[in-house]
């Protein structure tokens, strides 16, 4: 960093990459989507215990247009899927989403007609979290998981 | 031995409409469980038979609507109806066959205003019909589904396709 000897104290040099990622991961809002019982554990998470601020994430919007990290928390039938879906169309870009639990990942104990096998079959998933309902340390854990997959994000594919 | 004598006293006057009504062409048929009596009305009469039973017995408050598929030939559909007299605390099973080739039932939403939900729930899933129900659709799945998923013969994991999934591209709609 010889560009800070440079300009003196007060200056510190770094990439907008950088900078902006830092910015983005310590302020990912969420989108609760809470469909089934895992929403209980999601309210953990943001509660005072577990705290979810602690990550910049303690503000819950319930409005898509606020929001950068869709959590989907339980089960998705069909019906819902749409709705889901939609709610993801509206959320402005960047935008990150997480399935909480065995039902959002994979359909879960619900293996019957109704239910989405899985949100990843209408939704691009960034981060699976086991658990019947997981506890609140693993989304915590998935919440670090896209943290560190936002700071390493680069606008410009940088040559190795 | 109790517990029989408390039955057949709390239960005495539908005792006595059954026996009554057994003149008629068709019979009803009585079971009794532990706690319950069970009838079995065959459907040409079951719309008249739960007006008695309302008007004359005080059952006033109808719990659920119970289909059942059971997978025999001809009387292939039963479905129940639970209703509890609020006046002297007991309760009811009423329950009556439908075809298999023509699943029909009179609606009973005439008596119970809630028996509207509780027929459409039976026909979402095994497609019995009601007669004089005022809005007979599906509660639970897309309207434009076109099986029966609670008989026998459907598969558990459903038809593949048979449900749209959204696009995986924004909508026109929800884009603009």
């Amino acid at each position: 960093m010889g560009l800070e000897s440079a300009l003196g104290e007060g200056f510190i040099t770094t990439r907008v990459d950088d900078l902006v990622g830092w910015a983005r991961a310590n302020s990912t809002w969420p989108m609760p989507m809470g469909l089934a019982c895992c929403a209980i554990e999601m309210m953990a998470f943001a509660g005072p215990r577990y705290d979810a601020s602690r990550f910049g994430s303690e503000v819950m919007r319930f409005s898509p247009r606020q929001s950068d990290l869709l959590i989907v928390a339980g089960w998705c039938s069909y019906k819902m899927s749409h709705a889901v879906r939609r709610i993801w169309d509206q959320m402005p870009d960047p935008k990150w989403c997480i399935a909480m639990g065995a039902c959002a990942s994979t359909g879960g104990m619900h293996r019957c007609y109704g239910v989405v096998q899985g949100i990843d079959n209408f939704l691009p998933v960034d981060a699976y979290i086991s658990g019947c309902p997981p506890r609140p340390d693993a989304l915590l854990n998935a919440l670090m998981t896209i943290q560190e997959k936002v700071k390493t994000e680069h606008s410009v594919l940088l040559d190795a | 031995m109790s517990a029989q004598n408390k039955h057949s006293d709390s239960y005495s006057d539908i005792m006595a409409f059954v026996q009554h009504e057994h003149g008629l062409s068709h019979p009803i048929t009585v079971y009794r469980s532990a706690s319950d009596l069970t009838l079995a009305v065959p459907r040409e009469i079951l719309l008249d038979t739960l007006t008695k039973l309302k008007e004359d017995h005080h059952f006033v408050y109808l719990v659920d609507i119970v289909g059942a598929d059971r997978f025999v030939e001809g009387d292939r559909f039963e479905v129940l109806y639970n209703l509890i007299d609020l006046k002297s605390a007991r309760r009811l099973i009423v329950k009556t066959l439908a075809d298999e080739d023509s699943p029909v039932l009179p609606s009973v939403s005439s008596i119970w205003t809630n028996a509207s939900w509780h027929e459409r729930e039976v026909f979402d899933m095994y497609g019995v019909h009601f007669t004089d129900h005022p809005d007979l659709r599906r509660v639970y799945l897309p309207e434009d589904f076109e099986y029966y998923p609670l008989r026998k013969e459907f598969p558990l994991l459903g038809i593949p396709g048979s449900i749209d999934l959204p696009t995986s591209t924004p909508d026109q709609e929800a884009s603009s």
